[in-house]
């Protein structure tokens, strides 16, 4: 269980030198790497010119322009920045708003927490972009987000300028409350199986649509020059589902079986929408071709399998066959650690389904982007697209791979080095800040001494300082 | 492809052993196997190339580089090839679930907080899916701990019951184990003013000083039993049988307070590690620490107990905020560097394959390809009292071993064959059967 800690809230609000203030030079120049461009090759001992955080060239013959910042990567690997299409990280407190089966009203983008320390983390493991989901209790879950992960910056500049909104959907165990039994005099809730699933997001269709005809009606008649109409009553809840059919959503749906994506296929085929992606679809590659057909993406899990029953078919080979029958897949996280090591993640591929290397790092670059609608912007080291790069010291297929630096923008947000060298001074500001609290503590208690109360005979729990510090705030 | 071409007797061989679902093949189990052409590490030394390993009656015959091939031997190429005694999972739950979140295939944690009498042994599904889709990746033999984490991790009790090694191959538990006692798992009680409360699926808070009242009164019992149990082995070695009345319970801490039977003490705080090392000195207990995740600020304690250090997942998230992001990952290398022995483990049963790829990823982080090697292999072995057996490729250890067609630790290695108790096992499993399964699957219709 993951303990909050008092102090780093003191740091990260003092500006510590955790929060790297990136800067912004105008011309960046990241020399004598092997790049890895996903949609071009390698090239070895390349340059990339980044200008105004733009791609502006890359090659094996271009110079330093004067003025530039030079960030020598001579035996490093660049590849585009990773991109995970699943992921729970910046947000502040619960990820399900799970009273309602439809809680489309609900907006992840309202509560990103900038602060989230696993952005940093993340970051740190060269992901560079984030499509933020709520969970996975409900048929139709809340809105989704998708950021750049700008550790440092407040919560208004995460998002990702221009990139389509999202909403989750869930099918399966998650929606019908299969795993966990409601506290006692809580009411099971309705679906409590996959046809109920179904139901429900047939019934929020039905009324979307019967929403948008009285909006667009409206509209027309507002647009003829009719005069005092009354505008349909607005409703937060159908309103996604509406952009949905209007192609300005996405939808990202959670589902593992091969019955409950096709029923999604179906009742998105009969309201005119379509899955955008089906996340986690560990038995996609049994209905490969069906997914390609509807023209969805497949965002997956490397080789995680049996921690439920609908995840007891997963196999490793998921990812690539799926691939092999023309589904665009991407590999994602769904944990903030496994966020960390989506190149080994993508690795995996290769091993299980024989997979080249540059469909492999595909799985995490471009892929993903391609299916946030983003890769006109990331997902490939490409002139002109955003200069989202992560710089690793191995092959970045390879288990020993570790970033180096990750830039987002062309701007350096994590530098390895960098954090290593402020560890000293972290630590030194936290015993300041601890002994400070001591003494506190201390002058306190003999004031209270000197007051004899009574109660104070009791010997303080016998723990070392900071344990007491965080017993304490736990009060 | 060219290696593979000079394989392909082998291959069909191979296959065979695919379409059976164990490993045994009793009728056409050869006398002895030889494994030559491949660079050999043995663990003990420098490593081998284009050596030989002859395996014969479940154990490692010779190895080395200019050792002669028994006629009665069927060969294995491995020219080209890895050999690498197998990987080693010590802390696992492997036969012991199948499907986390279905309670009926759980057999990990059972009710009550003091179970030294019961053994993960008795309930390990030799048919479990696990078994193959683990040893695919290499991994030939592990220990399943009673009590460690599962789906519904809070339960488990204090003691929670013996730890048990088995071979990841065999027909019943009978065959596959190792031995059936290694070591008796204690989740440390510990410190928690925050807890994550399932059933309400929301963090409960309770003051410190209830927490500490809670924890005094584990310890107490916790002693109070191994008190009891030196009691019962006096009684039961000075009196008559009718002295004394058999107590299972207390029969099975006797192995624990006579110090013959190690305790694998849970505990990933600073706090709580510390507890746990002052506990098990003064009660004269052998200690293993399992999970360890705060072990980097005991070292010092560690080393000068001698407590060897069973890690879990090296990729997994830093236990507090302000600690280094890279720190689980660095860790094992700072404690090679205190000489601190330790092993590395999933802690599983579904990422039991994935111990490969956490001993890698601490060997980016600094910890040396070798000593990972090892970490994987004969410090387990060592540490569960074990390396008479396993952990190295020797003359007279059981024949559990691996051969790939690169590092074991790094992602993209396959692991071509794979020798359990002498037996070349096949490396089949329900993953691969399903992936055959459906990339056979016709075109859909439009």
């Amino acid at each position: 269980m993951k303990r909050v800690n008092l102090w780093i809230a003191f740091l990260l609000a003092a500006g510590a030198p955790l929060a790297t203030s990136a800067q912004n030079p105008s011309t960046v120049f990241i020399q004598n790497a092997t790049v890895l461009t996903v949609t071009h090759g390698n090239i070895e001992h390349g340059s990339i010119l980044i200008r105004g955080g733009k791609i502006a060239a890359l090659g094996a013959d271009l110079k330093a322009p004067e003025g530039a910042t030079v960030i020598d990567a001579t035996g490093q690997f660049v590849i585009p920045g990773i991109i995970d299409c699943h992921s729970h990280i910046a947000i502040d407190g619960g990820v399900n708003e799970g009273a309602p089966a439809v809680s489309s009203m609900a907006n992840i983008k309202d509560v990103l927490n900038p602060d989230d320390i696993d952005i940093y983390r993340d970051l740190a493991g060269g992901v560079t972009s984030a499509n933020i989901l709520h969970g996975s209790a409900n048929p139709i879950g809340g809105q989704t987000v998708v950021i750049k992960l700008r550790w440092g910056k407040p919560a208004s500049e995460l998002p990702f300028e221009g990139a389509l909104p999202g909403i989750k959907f869930a099918l399966g165990e998650n929606p019908k409350h299969s795993n966990f039994t409601m506290p006692p005099g809580v009411p099971a809730r309705y679906p409590g199986t996959r046809l109920g699933v179904e139901e429900v997001i047939r019934q929020a269709f039905t009324e979307a649509r019967e929403y948008k005809k009285q909006w667009d009606d409206y509209n027309q008649r507002k647009a003829a020059g009719e005069q005092n109409l009354i505008p349909p009553r607005r409703n937060e809840q159908l309103e996604p589902l509406v952009e949905v059919m209007e192609g300005k959503r996405y939808v990202h749906a959670h589902c593992y079986r091969t019955d409950e994506i096709l029923m999604l296929i179906r009742v998105a085929n009969e309201f005119g929408f379509k899955v955008r992606t089906f996340q986690h679809v560990l038995e996609g590659y049994k209905i490969a071709d069906e997914i390609a057909a509807a023209g969805a993406g497949g965002s997956t899990f490397s080789d995680w399998w049996a921690y439920k029953m609908e995840a007891y078919d997963a196999i490793p080979y998921n990812a690539a066959l799926m691939t092999e029958r023309g589904v665009v897949v991407s590999v994602n996280s769904d944990d903030a650690q496994e966020a960390r090591q989506l190149n080994q993640e993508a690795a995996k591929s290769m091993k299980y389904g024989g997979l080249s290397a540059n469909d492999a790092l595909k799985l995490v670059t471009l892929n993903p982007a391609i299916q946030l609608g983003i890769d006109n912007r990331v997902g490939s080291i490409d002139v002109g697209k955003d200069a989202d790069l992560a710089i690793y010291d191995h092959d970045p297929l390879s288990v020993y791979a570790v970033v180096q630096r990750t830039l987002i923008d062309g701007k350096v947000y994590f530098d390895r080095q960098r954090d290593i060298a402020q560890r000293a001074e972290l630590e030194k500001e936290k015993q300041a800040l601890l002994d400070k609290e001591k003494k506190a503590n201390e002058e306190k208690k003999s004031e209270e001494k000197q007051e004899k109360k009574p109660e104070q005979k009791k010997k303080p729990p016998k723990s070392d300082s900071a344990d007491g510090a965080i017993a304490r705030g736990a009060l | 492809m060219k290696i593979r071409a000079c394989f392909l007797p082998l291959a069909l061989l191979f296959a065979a052993f695919a379409a059976t679902p164990m490993w045994a093949q009793s009728a056409a189990t050869p006398a002895a196997y030889a494994i030559k052409g491949g660079k050999v590490f043995t663990l003990t030394g420098t490593p081998i190339e284009n050596g030989v390993v002859i395996i014969r009656d479940e154990k490692i015959a010779a190895v080395g580089a200019g050792v002669a091939i028994p006629s009665d031997a069927q060969v294995i190429d491995a020219t080209g090839l890895e050999v690498y005694p197998g990987l080693f999972d010590p802390i696992t739950q492997i036969g012991l679930t199948e499907v986390s979140a279905v309670s009926a295939t759980q057999d990990i944690s059972e009710l009550g907080d003091f179970n030294p009498e019961l053994v993960a042994a008795t309930a390990v599904n030799p048919a479990s899916a696990h078994i193959p889709v683990t040893r695919a990746n290499g991994i030939t033999e592990v220990i399943a701990a009673p009590g460690t984490a599962g789906f519904d991790s809070q339960a488990g009790g204090i003691i929670a019951g013996q730890a048990s090694a088995f071979h990841l191959a065999g027909w019943t538990m009978d065959e596959m184990q190792i031995r059936r006692s290694v070591a008796m798992v204690i989740n440390w009680p510990s410190i928690q003013t925050r807890t994550f409360d399932f059933s309400t699926f929301s963090i409960k808070e309770k003051p410190y000083s209830d927490v500490k009242k809670e924890y005094d009164k584990a310890v107490n019992q916790l002693s109070d039993w191994l008190d009891r149990a030196r009691h019962y082995a006096q009684a039961k070695e000075k009196g008559s049988p009718a002295l004394y009345e058999r107590d299972l319970k207390l029969e099975a801490l006797v192995p624990v307070v006579e110090g013959k039977l190690p305790v694998l003490v849970i505990a990933d705080e600073e706090r709580d590690i510390r507890n746990a090392v002052e506990f098990c000195s003064k009660q004269n207990l052998k200690m293993i620490l399992g999970g360890g995740a705060d072990a980097w600020k005991v070292k010092d304690l560690l080393k000068e107990k001698k407590i060897p250090v069973v890690l879990g997942p090296t990729e997994r998230l830093p236990e507090q905020e302000d600690t280094p992001y890279d720190k689980p990952m660095t860790q094992p290398s700072e404690l090679f560097g205190a000489g601190i022995p330790f092993a590395f483990s999933s802690f599983g049963a579904a990422f039991s394959r994935r111990l490969p790829q956490y001993a890698g990823t601490s060997v980016a982080y600094g910890l040396p390809h070798d000593e990972a090697l090892k970490a994987v292999t004969l410090n387990a072995a060592q540490i569960f009292g074990l390396s008479d057996q396993l952990g190295t490729i020797e003359p007279g250890k059981l024949g559990n071993v691996i051969v790939t067609n690169g590092d074991p630790l790094e992602i993209q290695t396959q692991v071509r064959y794979l020798f359990i108790e002498g037996r070349l096992t096949s490396t089949d499993n329900r993953h691969r059967e399903l992936y055959e399964q459906y990339r056979k699957r016709p075109q859909a219709a439009r």
